[in-house]
């Protein structure tokens, strides 16, 4: 047999478009779970009222250090209940962000879950078994996770992106609620 | 703070109360004098009213306008971060939607023979571009070995062009020039990314990487942590896959890349892949590739024109917990002809194993290595044709995207004094 182009696309294309059917989404960008719902999981049905944490002096110049870049904006939304505060933070993975919720209990990371994923390599960032990684996590005194995180084959830069979050949401509780390393 | 209105009354009460013992001392005021100390109190508790009432309308301004304020504050600050968004605060352009990126490699090998060299492997540039949220642009252009041309050791080369288009959440469909999605390296081969200064010799001889053809692919989820790549595209082929007037065919793999520099396209190559990364660290794949004439339609030259079918079965498993790695793979190529059978090359096949310890050493991560390859293209002799090379070595990542390394090689060939080489290496990637 002599391998031709076009009939081996067609018959590529109608093998994958089938397989890929069973999937289909309203929209290009998988949204895995609204911010409501993140917060309402995260403080037991009842959100409190959002609050603001402004960027300013020795915290913008920490900040850019966890990310390894400027950070651009002034506010950080938070939203806090006792000592457990929650963050919905992005950040870009290869070249879209990646919008994840973090919740941070007594300075320990109590749970993060993706929103929302607009790559398109990466994706396996999103599922239990990565992010459980994350639960417990605190900071050591050099502003990193007290742990390794495992990567992911392939998606080097999306792991960076949820790691650097998670260091992120640590200091920010920190900064907050006070304690930290 | 401000006197109230029942605070001046009480005031006054008390010093009207007060003073009654001390009148009855004294001489009593007329009622005249008494009825104007009434008067002038009077004045003085309605001047203190008006004061009071005044300094209340005052507070309460205050507390608008404050109230305003912090409006204002969160109206500015929604304006700036909703620029910032929109494009970063450079303004709005092409340049919005369009990424660059690369990476580069700097080796030095040290033989026993003075054979030394140094040498910039590779320098890489990639560029992307967005042209909407479901079609992009990959493109990357490498020059290898720092000069090329006519005599020169290096090449320009655009290892790979295509347009992505995701048609629905998870899949998307490619076409252009890509990567073969093979191996471990093929796709994934920037200097922090693996072990040891030179690229293992399975990954050279027999997966040819980096290895790009010219066609149209499909990748996806299928969920469960499992992901899958097929697609068409040009296959191997030139000179070497049959031969010419003067010589006969290789049919050494490498050799057949084609690099879709004006690439003959009359049989085309099928690959697919299926890929597991359901656990953190952990990758496990098999890919599977047939091309039905690696002599493109014109035959091999010295066996009566005869199609060389070629097949491809490749596995790997890369593992990495904690400070531990392990990677190894294993490849395979069959090719059914008469041509590659009398020359032993109708089997060619390698595998290595890479056991890793990374850790960190206060600031950055140091890496240790050893690795076992093997790689025969000529296993179809049963000539005891194997290259073995046994590697041991360190990177130093000063960087997550800056990498150091060393190592040190063991090469043994059959019929042929073993070999030591010293390399060291500097690469990066952004």
């Amino acid at each position: 047999m002599r391998g031709r182009l076009p009939g081996a696309l067609a018959a590529i294309a109608l093998a994958v478009s089938g397989a890929a059917g069973a999937t289909v989404d309203e929209g290009i960008e998988d949204v895995y779970m609204t911010p409501e719902a993140f917060l309402a999981a995260a403080f037991g049905g009842a959100a409190p009222k959002a609050e603001k944490f402004w960027v300013t002096g020795d915290h913008r110049a920490a900040i850019a250090g966890i990310l390894g870049h400027r950070f651009g904006g002034l506010r950080l939304n938070y939203w806090r209940a006792e000592r457990r505060t929650a963050w919905i933070l992005e950040e870009i993975g290869k070249v879209k962000p990646i919008t994840t919720g973090l919740v941070v209990h007594d300075g320990a990371i109590e749970s993060v879950r993706v929103l929302v994923y607009r790559e398109s390599r990466g994706w396996e960032v999103r599922h239990d078994f990565f992010t459980a990684q994350f639960i417990g996590a605190r900071l050591d005194g050099r502003l990193r996770l007290d742990r390794r995180i495992d990567g992911i084959s392939g998606a080097t830069l999306s792991v960076r992106a949820l790691t650097n979050l998670g260091r992120l949401a640590l200091y920010l509780h920190n900064a907050v609620a006070g304690g930290g390393p | 703070m401000l006197p109230s209105t029942r605070t001046v009354c009480a005031a006054f009460a008390a010093a009207v109360i007060c003073a009654a013992p001390a009148a009855a001392q004294d001489a009593m005021p007329t009622p005249e004098e008494m009825w104007e100390t009434i008067q002038r109190q009077q004045r003085l508790i309605e001047e203190l009213t008006e004061q009071v009432r005044r300094n209340e309308a005052r507070i309460e301004d205050t507390t608008d306008r404050v109230a305003e304020t912090e409006v204002m504050v969160e109206a500015t600050g929604d304006l700036v971060e909703s620029t910032l968004a929109d494009d970063g605060g450079a303004g709005d352009g092409w340049w919005a939607n369009t990424q660059i990126g690369g990476y580069g490699e700097v080796h030095y090998n040290r033989k026993d023979d003075n054979k030394s060299q140094i040498d910039v492997h590779r320098l890489v540039l990639f560029l992307g571009h967005d042209f909407s949220d479901t079609v992009r642009l990959a493109g990357e252009l490498e020059v290898e070995h720092a000069l090329a041309g006519e005599g020169k050791p290096g090449e320009v080369e655009v290892e790979q062009a295509f347009i992505e288009y995701d048609y629905t959440p998870g899949h998307s469909a490619r076409a252009g020039v890509f990567l073969i999605p093979v191996g471990l390296l093929n796709e994934t081969h920037e200097p922090p990314t693996y072990y040891g200064v030179e690229r293992n010799i399975v990954e050279k001889n027999i997966i040819p990487t980096t290895w790009w053809e010219a066609g149209i692919g499909f990748a996806g989820e299928l969920g469960a942590g499992l992901s899958y790549d097929a697609s068409v595209h040009s296959g191997l082929g030139g000179d070497k896959m049959r031969g010419d007037d003067e010589n006969a065919g290789t049919w050494k793999i490498r050799d057949g890349r084609q690099k879709v520099a004006e690439a003959e396209a009359n049989s085309a190559a099928f690959t697919g892949r299926l890929r597991y990364t359901g656990m953190p660290g952990v990758e496990i794949a098999a890919t599977g590739q047939y091309q039905s004439d690696l002599t493109q339609g014109k035959g091999d030259r010295g066996m009566g024109g005869e199609e060389v079918s070629a097949t491809l079965i490749e596995g790997h498993v890369a593992i990495r917990r904690g400070v531990f790695g392990l990677r190894a793979l294993a490849a395979r190529w069959n090719l059914d002809g008469a041509a590659p059978d009398a020359s032993g090359r109708d089997v060619q096949w390698g595998w290595y194993v890479e056991p890793a310890v990374r850790f960190d050493a206060g600031g950055f991560d140091i890496g240790l290595f050893t690795r076992y390859s093997v790689s025969d293209n000529n296993a179809g002799n049963d000539n005891g044709t194997a290259l073995e090379h046994f590697d041991v070595g360190a990177n130093i990542w000063l960087h997550e995207d800056v990498v150091l390394k060393i190592d040190r090689t063991l090469v043994k060939t059959s019929g042929a004094d073993d070999e030591k080489i010293l390399n060291l290496g500097v690469g990066f990637q952004f």
